[in-house]
C-alpha cells in the first residue's frame, strides 16, 4: 500500500512540470498553432524564475518573472507565425534552440548555486484518515494545487464557454471563424502567448520545487515529451492530467523496480515511459483509426482571408 | 514586404542560435592570451628559466556544474596563478567529432592540452599522432603514446572514507547509492563505501539504483526518491548534480555527492564525499614540461600523492564520525591499510579475493562485480 502511495506522490512531483507545458501547450495547439518551443521556453522560465528568487528572494516575483519572460517568448512564437505567417514548425525549433542558448548564457552567474527555497505546502490534516488518497492529497505544494485547478478551469474553459468555443472553432476553421466576426489572429495571439506562460511556469516548477538550483539544460529534453503528451491527451486537458502522471509515474516506477531485482536491465527500466507512451498512442490511434481526427484541423496552417489551400 | 520581413526575421533567428550554439565551443571562456609566454602576466612568485608553455583545458561541461569540470577548473586557476600564465578553456565539448576538431584547433597553437573527459580518449588519440610536438594530457583514459599520457584520482580511497561515515551513521542499516553508470570507476566506488560501511556495522544493507545519467537533476531526484520511500538513513550519489542530496535533506536524511564540495545544497545533512584534487598534478605536469623532463606516463593518484580528498564535514556530523574517518585517512595516506584488501566476496558469496591478498591496481580497474552486501544488478 505504501508503495503505491509513495509512487503516487512521486509521479505528482514528476509530472507538475510536465503538466504545465501540456496545458500550455494544448491552448497554443487549440488556437491552430503549433509551439515546438517547449523545451527553450521552459529553460528560459527557469533560469529567469532562478535569477528573480537570487535577486530578490521572493518566490512569488520569481514566478511572475517566468510566466513574464516565457510570455515574450510566446509574443515572438505568435509575431512570427501568425502576423507574419512563417512555418510554425521552423519558428518553434528556433525557439528551442534560441531558448537553450540564451538560457545557459543568462544563467552562467547562478550556474551551481543553491537556491534555499521551499514552495509553501497546502496541509490538509483532516484528509489524512481516508485511505489512499489521504496521504496523497495531505501534503501537496501550492502549484500542484494551481495545475489541479488549472486543468478543470481549462476544461471548462475550453467546453463550457464561448470564448472556448471560439479558440476550438478558430484552430478547426479559421475562415469560418473570420467570416462569423471572430478575430483569429486576436485568439491565435491570446492563447499561443498563455500557453507559453504556462510553459514557463513549468520551467518555475522544475527550478523552484524540483531541482532548486540552475542547471544547463536542466530540463533534460521535458520539454519534447511534453509536446508528445499533447497529442497523447488529445488536446484535451482532462487528459493532460493522466498523461504527464503517466508519464512521471513510469519514470519514478523504473527505479523502484530496480531495487525490486527482478532482473530487467536498468536501461531497459529507462526506456519504459517512452515504450508506453508510444503503445499509448498507437492503442488510441487504431482505436480512434474509423472516427473523425480529434486534431485540431487548421493545426499548423498559418490563416490568411480569402486563401484557399 | 511582408515575405521580406519574414525571411530577414527569420535569418536572424537562425543566426543568433547558430552563434549560441557554436560560440560556446569556439570561444574560450577565459580570454584567448595571444601570447601567454610575453612576460606581461609574468607570476611574481614563479619564474622559471624555460619559456612558459601555451596550456590548453578542454571541459565535458562548464565550471558551474559544482562537480567534475567545477575541480578541474580549479586545478586551472592553480596553473594560472603558480606560473603567471593564462591558460586557453574550451567548454561544453561534446564526446565525438567536435571534440576532435578542438583538440585539433588547440594542437596548432598550444604545447600542453589537458582533456577532462573519458570520451576524449579516442579524439585525442588520434589528434596526438598528427602533433608529435605537442603534449596532451587525457583524464580517465587507459589509450597512451610518446605524446598522450593519461591520470585518474584513486576515487575508491575517499569512497572508502564515505562508506565509513556512512556505515557508523546509519540506525537502522539501511543506506541507498544512486550510481551513475555502471562502469568500473562507479562499481569500485560503490564497492569499496560498501566494504567500509560492513567494517564498522556488519549487517548493513546497500541499495544500488542506476541513473544512467551524469547530470540530469530530475531524473536524479526520482532515482533518491525511489531509494529515500524505501526507508534508507544514508543516501550517497554518483552524479554531478546535487538533486540527490537535495532530496535526502528534506527528508531528513543524511547525504553524500560526488566530487566536489556539496554542503551549500544541503547544510543540515550533508556527511562529507569524495573530492578530486587535481591542481598540484596539474602543476607538477607543467613543471616538468617547463624543465623539458616530461615523459608519457599513466598515473593514478590517492591521498598519498594527493590528487583526491574528502569534503568538508557538514555542520552535524557527529565528532566520532569524523575521528573514525580522518584515523582510517591517516592509514590509507601512510599505505598501511588497502581499501581492497582480502577477504571480499562477490553478491553470491564467492571469494574474489583471498584472505591476505589484495586487488592489483589493474584488477581495481576492470572491477565489474558488487561485493556482498550490495542490494542491485550490474546490467551486463
Amino acid at each position: 500500500m505504501d508503495f503505491f502511495v509513495n509512487l503516487v506522490i512521486a509521479a505528482i512531483s514528476s509530472g507538475t512540470p510536465l503538466l504545465f507545458a501540456v496545458l500550455g501547450g494544448i491552448l497554443s495547439e487549440r488556437s491552430g498553432v503549433v509551439f515546438l518551443g517547449a523545451e527553450g521556453t521552459m529553460l528560459i522560465g527557469a533560469v529567469v524564475s532562478c535569477l528573480a528568487f537570487v535577486h530578490t528572494g521572493s518566490l512569488t516575483l520569481a514566478i511572475a518573472a517566468a510566466v513574464g519572460a516565457a510570455g515574450a517568448f510566446g509574443l515572438a512564437h505568435a509575431f512570427l507565425s501568425v502576423t507574419l505567417r512563417a512555418n510554425q514548425i521552423v519558428c518553434g525549433l528556433a525557439l528551442t534552440l534560441f531558448g537553450t542558448g540564451l538560457s545557459a548564457y543568462l544563467g552562467k552567474p547562478v550556474a551551481g548555486q543553491a537556491l534555499a527555497v521551499s514552495m509553501p505546502r497546502v496541509k490538509l490534516p483532516w484528509l489524512e484518515p481516508i485511505p489512499f488518497v489521504g496521504p496523497i492529497l495531505a501534503n501537496l505544494d501550492i502549484l500542484v494545487w494551481l495545475s489541479f485547478s488549472l486543468v478543470i478551469a481549462l476544461y471548462l474553459y475550453m467546453y463550457k464557454t464561448s470564448w472556448g468555443l471560439h479558440l476550438r472553432a478558430v484552430g478547426d476553421n479559421p475562415a469560418t471563424s473570420d467570416a462569423m466576426g471572430l478575430s483569429v489572429d486576436r485568439i491565435r495571439y491570446v492563447h499561443v502567448i498563455a500557453g507559453s506562460m504556462l510553459m514557463g511556469l513549468a520551467g518555475a516548477y522544475l527550478i523552484l520545487v524540483y531541482s532548486p538550483n540552475w542547471m544547463e539544460g536542466m530540463t533534460s529534453g521535458r520539454g519534447w515529451i511534453a509536446i508528445a503528451l499533447i497529442i497523447l491527451a488529445g488536446w484535451n486537458p482532462l487528459y493532460a492530467l493522466g498523461g504527464a502522471y503517466l508519464f512521471g509515474g513510469l519514470d519514478a516506477l523504473g527505479f523502484r523496480l530496480q531495487l525490486m531485482e527482478i532482473g530487467i536491465p536498468s536501461y531497459f527500466l529507462k526506456m519504459l515511459p517512452y515504450i508506453v507512451t508510444i503503445l499509448v498512442l498507437m492503442a488510441a490511434g487504431w482505436r480512434g483509426r474509423n472516427k473523425p481526427s480529434i486534431e485540431p484541423k487548421a493545426l499548423g496552417v498559418p490563416y490568411v482571408r480569402e486563401q484557399r489551400f | 514586404m511582408k515575405k521580406i520581413v519574414l525571411t530577414m526575421l527569420v535569418l536572424t533567428f537562425a543566426l543568433m542560435t547558430a552563434c549560441s550554439q557554436a560560440s560556446k565551443p569556439a570561444s574560450p571562456s577565459s580570454s584567448p592570451n595571444p601570447s601567454p609566454s610575453g612576460g606581461a602576466s609574468a607570476s611574481p612568485t614563479a619564474k622559471p628559466e624555460g619559456e612558459l608553455p601555451k596550456v590548453a583545458f578542454v571541459y565535458i561541461g562548464v565550471p558551474g556544474d559544482g562537480g567534475w569540470t567545477f575541480e578541474h577548473d580549479k586545478g586551472r586557476q592553480m596553473v594560472e596563478e603558480t606560473f603567471g600564465i593564462e591558460a586557453t578553456v574550451v567548454e561544453n565539448v561534446p564526446e565525438g567529432p567536435d571534440a576532435e576538431r578542438v583538440f585539433e584547433e588547440l594542437a596548432q597553437d598550444h604545447d600542453l592540452i589537458f582533456g577532462t573527459s573519458f570520451g576524449y580518449m579516442d579524439p585525442m588519440y588520434n589528434v596526438a599522432q598528427k602533433y608529435p610536438d605537442v603534449k596532451f594530457m587525457h583524464a580517465t583514459g587507459y589509450k597512451t603514446l610518446p605524446n598522450l599520457a593519461t591520470y585518474q584520482g584513486k576515487g575508491y580511497q575517499p569512497g572508502y572514507l564515505s562508506g565509513l561515515a556512512a556505515g557508523m551513521l546509519t540506525k537502522n542499516g539501511k543506506i541507498g547509492y544512486v550510481g551513475a553508470f555502471p562502469i568500473p570507476e562507479v562499481i569500485y566506488t560503490i564497492n569499496a563505501f560498501t566494504l567500509a560501511a560492513q567494517s564498522v556495522n556488519p549487517d548493513v544493507e546497500v541499495s544500488v539504483v542506476w541513473s544512467n545519467t551524469w547530470f540530469d537533476p530530475a531524473t536524479e531526484r526520482q532515482a533518491a526518491i525511489s531509494l529515500l520511500d524505501q526507508g534508507v538513513d544514508v543516501l550517497a550519489n554518483y552524479q554531478d548534480s546535487p538533486a540527490g542530496i537535495q532530496a535526502a535533506q528534506e527528508r531528513g536524511v543524511w547525504g553524500m555527492g560526488n566530487d566536489s564540495d556539496m554542503n551549500r545544497f544541503a547544510p543540515e545533512t550533508y556527511v562529507t564525499n569524495p573530492v578530486l584534487n587535481w591542481g598540484p598534478y596539474y602543476v607538477d605536469v607543467v613543471q616538468s614540461v617547463i624543465d623539458g623532463t616530461w615523459e608519457t606516463h599513466s598515473f593514478y593518484g590517492g591521498f598519498k600523492e594527493g590528487m583526491v580528498e574528502i569534503a568538508p564535514f557538514g555542520k552535524n556530523v557527529p565528532q566520532e564520525v569524523k575521528d573514525a574517518v580522518e584515523a582510517k585517512k591517516a592509514e590509507i595516506q601512510a599505505e598501511t591499510f588497502d581499501v581492497f584488501a582480502g577477504p571480499i566476496y562477490d553478491q553470491s558469496g564467492a571469494e574474489k579475493v583471498a584472505e591476505g591478498a589484495a586487488l592489483s591496481q589493474e584488477d581495481i580497474l576492470v572491477m565489474n562485480y558488487f561485493v556482498k552486501g550490495i542490494k542491485g544488478t550490474i546490467p551486463q
